[in-house]
């Protein structure tokens, strides 16, 4: 027997409070096994002990939503007998040390979340983040995110169609890989992990334990500092191709009709999901470790319950039905035991090697989980906007040049043609754009889905950068001429012990409710990655929001490319000019205090409609939203596509704010001459604000009298990542 | 009429393959499990895409092997119609059925675009619906299709007419520029001697619906439906 001491405890990151209760509701010492558990379970990542009272605000309810967060994916109602079901979730800590590995699992392990709820996964996205370019790590780790989220994806067969990538020297040390999956099912058939049936039995599937990723949860719930490194062992390693036979299997076995209940084993592997399963039955559970198939010779029972090795699932099955579920998994070559059965205990009971290693009330893990409502202060920076005399008096096309070219405006082709986005043959809008769109495998309706977040916003003004990253994601799904319905949220900040990280996570979590209940975009599944800190320095508060939208007929949608010369070029919603926090102001002019562009919701609401009611209307096909960078920005990349430029006549005091500027809930839009009208008599009688700033033309830019080639800016665009990644 | 789809553990093109069948010849899809040991009767073998094996070995390779091999080797060797595309490809010359190798993307990452091919033989049966060079675009999603063959391979391949496509840009020129790959001579699509298997890295199985903007393919199933059966 292992004795207990302070130090073992400590290394388990369990607070002296916490130790007190377990040795309390245990009445005696906890074995390491049953420590190793409290470890897990209680662990941030798995008990969202500082962050649960926060995130029990946000609504999660609407019209469409089947199931909200509680399981391993969110379910929302599509019409025509199907659902959608989808999560995002971080993988920051593992991707940092082992940038390969650690991507490729982050995907596995969401592509299992979804579709161990019955759904074919049918589209991947992610957001990544890394530190600034010239950070000495900062390619390394781009190359390994991007190959990781490729080799996993591709293998898998599941088209990655979206997501965003930002560097930033807050991320330096702690760069963030958030991976996204979206999934199809029917509506009916949604698959729970909520246990039932005593007696019934415990059935282990997929890949064989090993030692790898023992304490992941825990590592992902603790600051890094220099020592980092000497956690890669607690790195999985992802076995794509398992996977894919993983949910064929379990895809056959679902048409069956056996399974009680199923779960993948992520976070804290066999230890959760055994847990939760029995938990929210309010059951009891009992596992005989000598069942489990092992990779590894003589594993404790420590290691089998706290390993993470990938590709595995827990299910619950009628014992009669055992051997329908055997003959299909033995078919696809995985492993297949049960391990142990449901009991009336509310224990949670461990045997190994003719011993009791572990018995537990499951109340005392689930229910008894500490919640923090930990102290915070919601700071926003200073209001010092930027001074009009410190803008560039350059010309807006070389201001334009610049822009483009830069990292976090360029072109991202160099990542998504790293990812297969076209398999499965669904893919009807493609990366690059705002939102991608999919269809639902032989019917005319698709799902529009997006991820984004602005988190220098979010540092400057927690509550409107929460805001703000809700209504970027549904203006995603608006300008495609989708119907935005819900999302998935990853929310990934510092040190929640400190005031004013727990301030970043307040704010920003309030602005997220105020945009969520106005825009009716509900929150029904997510994730925390909390400790996201090298040596004491926090990264800029990331919600990464993942959104998901309809489109009702395939026929009828819009992208943002420039499709003919002599259209209009309307700018919908108010340009204030506002610089400060813009691209503009914080990479080029090397400015970086005072306040984002303020988020007016109802004034999204009314925009955002109104682009949706043009588009289904079918009186324009050109659409995209205005966000990093401002209007020009969003200009250049409508006319990359089809070589097809734009000729503005503006006559501003202040032309460079007006054109770099990030105001809110804009939109560029091209309509045909033909339709101009309509378009114009639409826009006034929902009393939106718009500017009619010019007209497409061939290929060039013009601006007042500037001009630059569209094949020129084009280049220098598309070329940024090769350039980037081939100077030594 | 039947249309042979060989299903792998990793095969992940294998869906798609079967829609374009369906939709565009008349053949009836059927798939057929790796373990099987003979293929039934049917007009057309389709190896389709994917990561069989999970590509842990060389691409194709362990595949190569699996039972159902030894029959699609002795009917295509006896002039079954068979088709594979990519990893289908990489199972043809890794079985022996097709010439040459495919080996690592000279860009050395994964590459998913849509690329132009010239179709430089249109005398195949799968590839008679096209005009002789003409231009077409069909997607390509690979990490190993570099196609490469040593000097008496390459000038077999060409002596006996066996480049069905290769590697070009819209106007159809075919250089360096326009290889996204590596392959030898931009070479994208080859057939046996008997020009009866054809192997090609590009989709076609992508580029056959209107609603993702990409139709190319569809002459390939087209020629399949008129000439080959």
């Amino acid at each position: 027997m292992i004795k207990i001491t302070k130090e073992i405890v400590e290394e388990h990151g369990i607070n002296s409070e916490e130790y007190d209760f377990i040795l309390k509701s245990l009445n005696r010492e906890p074995t390491i096994t049953e420590l190793g558990i409290f470890s897990a379970m209680w662990s941030e990542h798995c008990s969202y002990k500082s962050s649960k009272y926060w995130l029990s605000q946000l609504p999660t309810k609407n019209e469409f939503v089947i199931q909200g967060p509680g399981e391993n994916a969110g379910v929302i109602d599509i019409g025509d007998g199907y659902a959608a079901v989808f999560k995002m979730e971080s993988h920051n800590h593992p991707s940092f040390i082992e940038p390969y590995q650690g991507a490729a699992t982050g995907v596995g392990g969401i592509l299992r979340d979804v579709f161990t709820m019955g759904a074919r996964p049918v589209a991947l996205l992610n957001s990544i983040r890394f530190g600034e370019v010239s950070h000495e790590k900062t390619k390394h780790l781009l190359t390994g995110v991007v190959s990781g989220i490729g080799g996993y994806g591709n293998c898998m067969g599941i088209p990655t169609v979206g997501g965003e990538v930002e560097f930033n020297s807050s991320y330096n040390d702690n760069i963030l890989v958030n991976a996204m999956c979206v999934g199809i099912a029917k509506k009916d058939k949604i698959f729970y992990s909520k246990a039932s049936g005593i007696g019934n039995s415990v059935v282990y599937v997929g890949s064989k334990t090993g030692r790898d990723g023992i304490h992941g949860a825990t590592m992902a719930s603790a600051e890094f500092d220099e020592n980092s490194e000497e956690k890669r062992p607690t790195v999985q390693v992802g076995d794509p191709f398992s996977e894919k036979l993983l949910l064929e299997a379990c895809m056959e076995l679902m048409k069956m009709d056996v399974i009680v209940a199923i779960q993948d084993m992520g976070a804290a592997g066999l230890t959760s999901s055994a847990v939760e399963m029995a938990g929210k039955g309010n059951l009891g559970i009992e596992l005989d470790l000598d069942k489990v198939p092992c990779r590894e010779e003589k594993m404790s029972a420590y290691e089998i319950m706290l390993s993470e090795s990938q590709e595995r699932m827990l299910m619950i099955l009628e014992p009669d039905k055992e051997n329908v579920a055997k003959e299909i998994f033995e078919k696809w070559e995985l492993d297949f035991s049960v391990i142990g059965k449901l009991t009336d205990t509310n224990r949670l009971i461990i045997n190994h090697q003719k011993e009791t290693k572990a018995d537990i009330i499951l109340d005392i893990l689930e229910k008894g989980a500490p919640s923090y409502k930990r102290p915070y202060e919601i700071n926003i920076f200073d209001d010092e906007g930027i001074k009009e005399d410190t803008l560039i008096n350059d010309n807006p096309i070389s201001i334009l040049k610049k822009m483009i070219a830069s990292p976090n405006l360029c072109s991202r082709k160099w990542v998504w043609e790293q990812y297969d986005h076209m398999v499965m043959t669904d893919t009807v809008l493609l990366p690059g754009g705002d939102s991608a769109i999919i269809r639902v495998h032989g019917t005319n309706k698709g799902l529009s889905v997006t991820s984004d977040s602005t988190p220098r916003y979010c540092a400057s003004d927690p509550y409107e950068g929460g805001k703000q990253a809700v209504a970027e994601a549904w203006r995603n799904l608006i300008s495609v001429g989708s119907l935005p319905i819900a999302i998935t949220d990853c929310m990934n900040f510092g040190n929640p012990e400190k005031k004013d990280i727990m301030g970043q996570f307040a704010g920003v979590i309030k602005g997220m409710i105020e945009a969520c209940n106005t825009l009716n975009f509900p929150v029904v599944s997510g994730n925390v990655s909390l400790y996201n800190e090298t040596n004491g320095k926090g990264i800029n508060p990331t919600p990464v929001i993942g959104g998901v939208g309809v489109v009702e007929n395939l026929d009828i949608f819009s992208d943002q490319n420039l499709k003919r010369k002599n259209d209009f070029i309307l700018i919908i919603g108010k340009t204030t000019g506002h610089l400060t926090q813009s691209i503009y102001a914080n990479e080029l002019l090397n400015y970086k205090k005072g306040l984002p562009p303020k988020v007016n919701l109802e004034e999204e609401l009314k925009n955002g409609l109104a682009i949706k009611e043009l588009i289904n209307k079918r009186l324009i096909d050109t659409s995209h939203d205005i966000s990093d960078g401002g209007l020009l920005i969003a200009l250049t990349e409508m006319s990359m596509k089809n070589i097809i430029g734009f000729e503005l006549k503006i006559e501003k005091d202040n032309l460079n704010s007006y054109l770099f500027g990030e105001d809110q809930a804009r939109y560029a839009i091209a309509v045909e001459e033909n339709k101009i009208e309509d378009v114009r008599l639409l826009l006034n009688e929902k009393n939106v604000f718009f500017e009619e700033i010019g007209q497409a033309c061939k290929d060039k830019i013009i601006i007042n009298n500037n001009n630059i080639s569209i094949l020129e800016l084009k280049e220098i665009y598309e070329n940024w990542f090769n350039n980037y990644l081939s100077k030594a | 009429m039947k249309a042979s789809i060989i299903v792998f553990p990793g095969s992940n093109c294998d869906r798609d393959i079967a829609v374009s069948i369906k939709k565009l010849t008349t053949l009836e899809p059927i798939m057929v499990w790796h373990k099987e040991t003979s293929i039934p009767d049917s007009d057309l073998i389709v190896i389709p895409g994917g990561f069989t094996f999970g590509d842990y070995l060389r691409c194709g390779s362990i595949a190569a092997n699996s039972p159902i091999m030894k029959d699609v080797i002795k009917k295509a060797t006896d002039g079954a119609p068979t088709l594979g595309i990519c990893n289908g490809f990489q199972i043809l010359t890794e079985s022996g059925l097709l010439p040459g190798t495919l080996i690592k993307n000279d860009c050395l990452s994964f590459l998913c675009k849509t690329v132009s091919i010239r179709v430089e033989n249109n005398q195949t049966n799968f590839s008679k619906k096209y005009k002789q060079n003409e231009i077409i675009n069909i997607p390509i999603a690979h990490n190993e299709g570099n196609f490469f063959a040593n000097e008496n391979t390459l000038e077999k391949i060409k002596d006996s007419n066996q480049i069905v496509f290769k590697y070009c840009n819209q106007n159809g020129e075919v250089n360096n520029e326009t290889n996204p790959n590596g392959s030898i001579e931009n070479i994208a699509g080859i057939t046996n001697e008997q020009g009866n298997v054809l192997g090609m890295m590009p989709h076609p199985e992508r580029a056959t619906c209107e609603i993702t903007k990409l139709s190319d393919g569809e002459n390939l199933f087209k020629s399949i439906s008129e000439f080959l059966l």
